[in-house]
């Protein structure tokens, strides 16, 4: 099947749809996009399914040459993009025909992009998903966690849509150098740290430490006393911040395992963990607490 | 079971985490098997998965389908079914055989030195066990059993291995696992297990699941490699 040949994979391009889910029983984590707000835009605007698989971008550094005449959408970090030697813009769709040359440079704000193409890349399933896991060796176009490789080709369906669109500028993602705000849903065993440690943890601001990655953010800051109580190892939900004895947090993203034995808080809001995609390491953030019903309430709002 | 458990907690903004016991046992282990099978017939699509361990199971879902009190009255529901006497003896029983030996097991001498006990021994006790799958996580397949005899525990490596080959039979305090794969591991090698534990194009992929009874049976080199063990990986091991 014809598609998108790789000419430069950049630094890392993984192949990611809504993810893989109903397998953590045997250990395998889910994957998917990091940030699940720009994958949604970018398969908006080619008129895909929500779960269609795209590329998640680091950094930049792609080069495709389109063997199809299609459209296509970048969304999220702010990249330069040209098609051949034109600049075009992000955020909409684009036209492509056989031979056209997609460039996607380096980001100059948040870091990570996405490009959908119209009826998704037709990559093949592993565990009901095409989305790529590195570290567990699955998903992907030959269904074993490898990132995209020179040579490699994104299958995709000779397909069209009738109209070109474009995401309001309201709707597009806005970077500053603001500390950021996550919300966090307290949970599992919050209880279990004393007040002023739960003071210390909501008034510092943490920094994104360089060893992190789709797995776990690992933050620096002012260190929280996890509780002394042995832990037995339990399931662990997509944001997590857990506090392992050294108490400075991780939150677990979604290459996460899908058990483990440290204390956790609670759980980041999905919506802000899109966020937590576009911050480069060295950025700061600050957590503010957020009760359940008003989590799943913001939850139903975000879809309407 | 205690005043306190069951507890039913949040964990995220679509999940909740319930515990059934303070300790881990085979009741438990049961018990929890019983909950994961409710809801997976009962909830259908308002269940995203669900992740059963040691005396917790996460029960994660769809928020915009379900709500958190509506998801908290299912899993009571499910836990109401307990009054159902549990039958901890009807698990899978799975067979698992061990090439034990220095040569596979590049732990084993010093595990048996610091228990005082001989190569010989170590082995011996390690079959003596039934062991319980009491979770599955670190990697695909990977299921932590439990729990050793106290005589043969031995704590974590100080500085994990890069490499541990796939098969490896590894003790870590009271829990015992084979990697199902190469990977990065701090656990102490005894032997080595020629038999798959995750194969993603099979049906099912993973050999073990959460409630299975596990018992361990040495077997020499010829049979190691007869079982699909190979020269390589035998090579690999004694790193």
């Amino acid at each position: 099947m014809k598609g998108f040949k790789v000419i430069n994979p950049g630094m890392l391009s993984l192949i990611q749809d809504a993810g893989r889910y109903g397998f953590h029983r045997m250990g395998i984590t889910t994957g998917g996009p990091f940030d699940s707000y720009s994958f949604t835009w970018a398969n908006q605007l080619c008129e895909n399914q929500d779960s269609a698989a795209c590329l998640e971008i680091l950094a930049g550094g792609l080069v495709l040459e389109s063997q199809i005449k299609t459209q296509v959408a970048i969304t999220g970090a702010d990249v330069p993009i040209k098609i051949n030697d034109n600049q075009v813009e992000g955020w909409c769709t684009q036209t492509v025909v056989p031979g056209d040359r997609i460039s996607i440079g380096y980001a100059t704000a948040g870091c990570r992009a996405y490009f959908a193409v119209v009826g998704g890349i037709q990559s093949p399933l592993i565990f009901g998903s095409a989305s790529t896991v590195v570290r567990e060796g699955l998903g992907g176009l030959h269904k074993n966690g490898q990132p995209l490789q020179q040579g490699d080709i994104l299958p995709c369906h000779t397909k069209q849509i009738a109209n070109m669109h474009s995401i309001p500028e309201q709707h597009r993602l806005i970077f500053n150098t603001d500390v950021t705000e996550v919300r966090m849903v307290l949970g599992y065993q919050y209880t279990q740290f004393s007040a002023s440690q739960l003071d210390q943890f909501f008034s510092a601001e943490y920094t994104i430490s360089p060893q992190s990655d789709r797995m776990g953010y690992r933050l620096k800051g002012p260190a929280i006393k996890p509780p002394n109580s042995e832990m037995l190892s339990e399931g662990i939900c997509l944001g997590a911040v857990q506090l392992p004895a050294d108490g400075q947090p991780i939150i677990l993203l979604c290459d996460r395992q899908t058990i483990g034995g440290y204390p956790k808080l609670g759980s980041v809001l999905s919506l802000d963990i899109a966020k937590l995609a576009q911050l480069m390491p060295g950025r700061k953030l600050r957590f503010t607490p957020i009760d359940i019903d008003r989590a799943q309430n913001l939850l139903r709002q975000s879809t309407q | 079971m205690s005043q306190n458990v069951p507890k039913i907690t949040i964990a995220g903004e679509n999940s909740a985490i319930v515990y059934f016991s303070e300790r881990p046992c085979r009741k438990t282990s049961s018990i929890i098997a019983h909950t994961v099978s409710y809801l997976k017939n009962n909830l259908s699509t308002k269940l995203i998965d669900l992740v059963p361990s040691y005396h917790s199971l996460l029960v994660i879902y769809n928020p915009l389908k379900i709500d958190h009190l509506g998801i908290e009255k299912e899993i009571l529901n499910a836990i109401g079914l307990w009054s159902l006497e549990i039958d901890t003896d009807k698990g899978r029983k799975i067979e698992l055989p061990v090439y034990y030996s220095v040569e596979s097991g590049p732990d084993l001498q010093r595990l048996a030195d610091s228990a005082k006990l001989s190569v010989d021994q170590v082995i011996s006790i390690h079959q003596q066990t039934e062991y319980n799958v009491y979770a599955m996580g670190f990697a695909p397949g990977f299921a932590y059993l439990g729990e050793t005899d106290l005589r043969i525990a031995a704590p974590r490596l100080s500085t994990p291995r890069q490499r541990v080959p796939k098969g490896a039979v590894a003790i870590a305090d009271r829990q015992t696992a084979i990697y199902p794969a190469q990977s990065p591991g701090g656990w102490n090698l005894i032997g080595l297990c020629p038999t798959a534990m995750f194969d993603p194009n099979q049906q099912p992929s993973t050999l073990l699941e959460v409630g299975d009874k596990v018992c361990f049976v040495a077997i020499d080199r010829q049979q190691f490699l007869q079982l699909g063990g190979s020269e390589q990986i035998l090579a690999e091991s004694g790193q």
